[in-house]
């Protein structure tokens, strides 16, 4: 469904990407780890375009996201993405967070848009909050109404940028919850996070990213994490800090 | 003239002959000047963001150009140069208007590229992922909150344009000042009508940045 080719992507001469091939079939979880500056972020922004690359091919569903005659925004408008700071518009009420898309973008009625939005709310459990602003909300809560808010586009995909990295550790669990019960319910997505607890329950496969913008390892959960043997001696350092305490 | 201080000459009929047309076209060119000001401010702002070369350039030359000449001159020069370009003379008032519209949106435009500028990044890539155009995250998601982030700035530059129309004078338009003088010297008390203008100008102009300090702390959004 997704497939980068030879993806390679420089900020002046500085390279962010190097080389950088994968692919993601229809209902798999792929988790992306690895240190801070290794490009992981900047990865998953290539699938839906924030972030222009300079070489190699990026293909969803058949259309070529590299390709500068690509329409943009209709591609965005099927691939949902929950940010690292939740990114809700403050400005506009949960309810006018979840449909304005729907409405501008996807042309729904305000009717449709407003009972596909709340049941995505509802889906994350925060319907009483549904006339609330955004800053009126917990940083946990703000992110699980991101995750509806990209849901209600009814996207074929969905990218998870850090999603619980700016968060108070006691409402990480209540996000993860949300994106587990996604990934029981076949929804194909590309997570970007450091929770290894999480890769450990849903994940398909493992890719991890070292600092210079390369993957250095794209395999299956069991192989990750049941088999240090055949990784490589940066990952295997890797994982020996993160999975310590 | 009469050197003591003729407190008769405010009357009813000083307001109603001479004032309140003259206040009434100092509102509505503060008005129109404030709204085309945003508009057209908000415009210049948008092109000198765009990273454009070819928006960039000719909106920050007009910027820098107009924000290096005093009002008063482009006020005259306006007022003369117009009417040569269209071949026929236009009333001073419509001249005032186009001035003050041109002139106030290079001021309106560095308040609304700072508070376009205010908005975080991740705003406009949210939007964008959600498959917006760049036109309705403009207009929708980064434009509304920067009008609100910049709404007490963009209220006290209109009470700056508010005092600013009354250089009017120098083009001959009829505007609040110019209702005080002329009532001065119609009955040779030019110091009673002075006094009163500023007076005038000082409460209109006191109270409404009164008024912007409270609203301020009402619309702060909450992040």
């Amino acid at each position: 469904m997704i497939e980068l080719k030879n993806v390679s992507k420089w900020y002046g001469s500085f390279q962010v990407l190097d080389d950088c091939s994968t692919h993601i079939e229809k209902g798999e979880v792929v988790v992306v780890c690895g240190p801070s500056g290794s490009g992981k972020s900047t990865l998953i922004k290539t699938i839906n375009a924030l972030e222009p690359i300079q070489k190699g091919e990026i293909w969803v569903n058949g259309t070529p996201v590299h390709d500068p005659k690509t329409n943009l925004p209709k591609l965005r408008s099927k691939v949902g993405m929950v940010f690292q700071h939740f990114e809700l518009f403050p400005h506009l009420t949960v309810t006018q967070n979840l449909t304005i898309a729907q409405v501008k973008v996807l042309g729904r009625s305000q009717d449709e848009a407003r009972k596909r939005g709340l049941k995505m709310l509802d889906r994350v459990g925060l319907m009483a909050h549904k006339d609330k602003f955004p800053g009126q909300l917990s940083g946990g809560q703000q992110q699980r109404v991101a995750i509806a808010r990209a849901l209600s586009m009814d996207p074929i995909v969905m990218l998870f940028d850090e999603p619980t990295s700016a968060l108070d550790p006691e409402m990480v669990g209540e996000v993860l919850d949300v994106m587990v019960s996604l990934a029981n319910e076949g929804m194909t997505m590309m997570c970007v996070t450091h929770e290894m607890g999480f890769a450990r329950k849903v994940a398909s496969r493992v890719i991890f990213m070292d600092v210079g913008g390369k993957i250095l390892e794209d395999c299956t959960k069991d192989d990750f994490f049941g088999n240090p043997d055949a990784r490589q001696s940066r990952t295997k350092d890797f994982l020996g800090k993160i999975l310590q305490h | 003239m009469n050197l003591s201080f003729d407190f008769s000459f405010y009357n009813w009929d000083l307001i109603s002959n001479f004032i309140l047309k003259g206040l009434y076209f100092s509102v509505m060119l503060t008005v129109v000047a404030t709204l085309g000001g945003i508009f057209f401010g908000t415009l210049l702002a948008m092109m000198r963001l765009s990273g454009r070369k070819w928006l960039v350039v000719p909106a920050t030359i007009y910027v820098d150009g107009m924000r290096s000449i005093p009002l008063v001159m482009v006020i005259l020069w306006f007022f003369l140069l117009v009417p040569m370009i269209i071949g026929q003379p236009i009333g001073a008032e419509m001249s005032a208007v186009i001035t003050f519209i041109a002139f106030e949106a290079t001021y309106f435009s560095e308040i609304m590229r700072a508070g376009i500028q205010s908005v975080p990044r991740g705003q406009m890539s949210a939007g964008q992922a959600l498959g917006m155009t760049y036109g309705q995250n403009m207009r929708l998601i980064v434009l509304p909150q920067a009008f609100r982030n910049m709404l007490p700035v963009l209220l006290t530059q209109t009470i700056i344009l508010f005092q600013d129309t009354s250089l009017v004078y120098a083009i001959g338009a009829y505007d609040m000042l110019k209702g005080f003088e002329v009532a001065g010297k119609n009955y040779g008390r030019p110091i009673e009508a002075f006094v009163a203008a500023a007076v005038v100008y000082f409460v209109i102009c006191y109270t409404l940045s009164h008024l912007v300090k409270r609203l301020h702390k009402r619309i702060a959004i909450i992040h």
